[in-house]
């Protein structure tokens, strides 16, 4: 059974460190060599590894793919590379970088870890690229069963099974996690697009059927801050969001069960990257008075910056 | 009377009179990294030589404190906090031109998609950065098949990742020992309860059950299951296609598929390009 290490073993997995290629190995390819009539699955070619170039966090020189805005050479570039050499190259570094000075300096750890993973949290998270919580808040591997999706949401349980539910119920029901940390964030595009929405439901757009779900949000921000600015207004139902995401929790039978026997607790929280702070909250459920209709009761709000 | 500070992982003990300090001070430098518990005590029973008798019943006070130290428990706000922290001081601070890009956009070359499992975060094994990924993570890294009426949540993020961060790669990640995959294999002819979500879920990935079943029905469980989650990972790819913005991409040439797979058993990774079924069905 995984166990967790103190949390001063986060110290050592830093991945903004300079390290120098020593040692490679050729990577265990699978899949047919050419294009059969089934499959269309092909092999890398053989890496050719590149020797001596440090392996620089990308953030000292211009941040990957922000200033490296292709243009339409680079992009005729990348259509005519038969197969992409550069990219599986560095795919390939990133790994055996993981391998060389976590994995095998952790080896026990992850030997653990391979028989099972008894992890504390679950986290529903954005897909935002710039919001991994494995990044922003350093869970290691072990520590945090994660579901990441466009604005955080949870649907709640009347809406029937998806993929965020599907989720929840190996969790809390298999994996029995002690606590639910539901993320938002600054700047989302997805509650941009909440906000943005027309009341008419554009059915062709999988972005609006899916945020439709924070539409308690959106009515929320409108009624407390329309004499806000638009990005006052995003702010505000990025964060009414998480607290009706927590609401949706609720609606789980097993997961209120569980709340209720003081098994499990479930927490909002937010990371502002603009300004590098983080707020958390959690909620604090007093059983029968507990109701949708009500102000969220939270406890133990901390705000970090 | 000499007074020294021992740092033994997450834990910081008093010792008095200790009689070889050097022996000790090798091991109190600061800049010794902080191993598990165990690394601890295995690093202070090398002292329980020493002739010093006080010294001696010092150093097995602390290893019978270090040894009631409950590794399970957890302080969530403890946890969070020190992670952020770290983040902020070591990442946020040190780098403020790349986060004040990343405060005005996202421009991910890539979306992921990989499994929920703690165990297999693509910010750890492939070293992905802030702005780096746009990341889907669900139960066995699957994607279903274009359908306007389900799966909303999946293609809210393909549509969003593909038409408006317009990414260039996409990849799908399986990996070793997958409980979904195992769920899908075993479930129902084990007779086991149903789990209303997951099962409705993990059905997606019936045709490579089906697959794997077909070609290796004779192995073992594992071994099956092994098969599955690298057949899942196509299924999931072939899957990408069905969904309108990604056949443009890939007939434009602006998009590419790849899978992976990690095995955290062995410590391995392989990848694989997906060459697109359909040709030119759409030109500019």
């Amino acid at each position: 059974m995984a166990t967790l290490l103190p949390s001063s073993f986060t110290k050592n997995f830093n991945s903004s460190i300079d390290y120098p290629i020593t040692s490679f190995q050729t990577f265990a390819i699978f899949g047919p060599k050419l294009k059969t009539e089934q499959t269309h699955f092909r092999l890398s070619t053989s890496f050719n590894v590149r020797t001596g170039s440090p392996l620089e966090l990308k953030a000292m020189k211009e941040p990957p793919g922000l200033t490296q805005k292709l243009d339409k050479n680079r992009l005729d570039r990348l259509a005519e590379s038969e197969n992409g050499c550069d990219l599986f190259e560095d795919l390939k570094h990133r790994f055996l970088r993981f391998k060389k000075h976590k994995f095998e300096e952790n080896l026990g750890h992850f030997q653990n870890l391979a028989e099972g993973q008894a992890p504390k949290f679950m986290i529903i998270a954005c897909a935002d690229s710039r919001v991994c919580p494995s990044v922003i808040l350093g869970f290691q591997p072990g520590e945090a069963f994660m579901v990441r999706n466009v604005a955080n949401l949870v649907p709640p349980f009347e809406s029937g099974p998806s993929e965020t539910n599907a989720a929840l119920e190996f969790a809390v029901n298999s994996l029995k996690v002690e606590n639910i940390l539901v993320i938002g964030h600054s700047r989302c595009g997805g509650i941009r697009a909440l906000m943005s929405m027309q009341d008419e439901v554009d059915s062709s757009s999988f972005i609006r059927s899916w945020v439709i779900v924070g539409k308690n949000a959106r009515l929320n921000t409108k009624s407390a801050a329309s004499h806000l600015g638009f990005d006052q207004q995003c702010r505000h139902c990025e964060k009414e969001s998480v607290d009706h995401s927590l609401v949706n929790l609720l609606t789980y039978p097993w997961i209120e069960q569980k709340v209720a026997k003081g098994e499990l607790s479930v927490h909002g929280g937010y990371y502002d990257f603009v300004d590098c702070t983080f707020e958390k909250w959690t909620l604090d459920y007093k059983g029968s008075n507990f109701g949708k209709n009500s102000r969220l009761p939270v406890k133990n709000r901390f705000y970090w910056c | 009377m000499l007074t020294r500070k021992i740092k033994c992982g997450p834990v910081v003990f008093p010792v008095k009179n200790v009689s070889d300090e050097d022996k000790m001070s090798m091991f109190i430098k600061e800049d010794l990294p902080m191993g598990s518990l165990e690394e601890a005590i295995e690093g202070l029973k090398k002292f329980l030589s020493d002739k010093d008798d006080v010294a001696v019943a010092q150093i097995e006070k602390l290893i019978t404190g270090l040894k009631k130290t409950d590794l399970n428990e957890c302080d969530p706000v403890k946890r969070i906090l020190e992670g952020f922290e770290h983040f902020k001081i070591n990442k946020f601070d040190k780098y403020p031109e790349l986060y004040k890009k990343l405060a005005e956009g996202q421009w991910p070359k890539f979306l992921v998609f990989a499994c929920s499992d703690s165990r297999v975060c693509p910010s750890h094994i492939l070293d992905f950065q802030p702005g780096e990924a746009f990341m889907v993570r669900n139960i066995a890294n699957m994607v279903p098949a274009f359908d306007k009426l389900k799966y909303s949540g999946v293609g809210a993020a393909i549509e969003y990742a593909v038409s408006v961060l317009e990414v260039q790669n996409i990849l799908v990640i399986g990996h070793s020992r997958c409980g979904g995959i195992k769920r899908l294999m075993t479930h129902p002819e084990d007779n086991s309860t149903p789990f209303d979500f997951i099962d409705e879920w993990v059905k997606i990935g019936l045709p490579a059950k089906v697959k794997v079943q077909a070609e290796f029905g004779d192995l073992p469980l594992e071994d099956q299951c092994k098969h599955c989650e690298k057949e899942s990972v196509k299924l999931s790819l072939r899957n990408l296609e069905t969904y309108p913005y990604v056949q443009m991409g890939l007939a434009n040439k602006k998009l590419r598929l790849m899978g992976g797979y990690y095995d955290f058993v062995h410590g391995k990774f392989e990848l694989l390009e997906f060459e697109p079924h359909f040709h030119h069905l759409f030109s500019t």
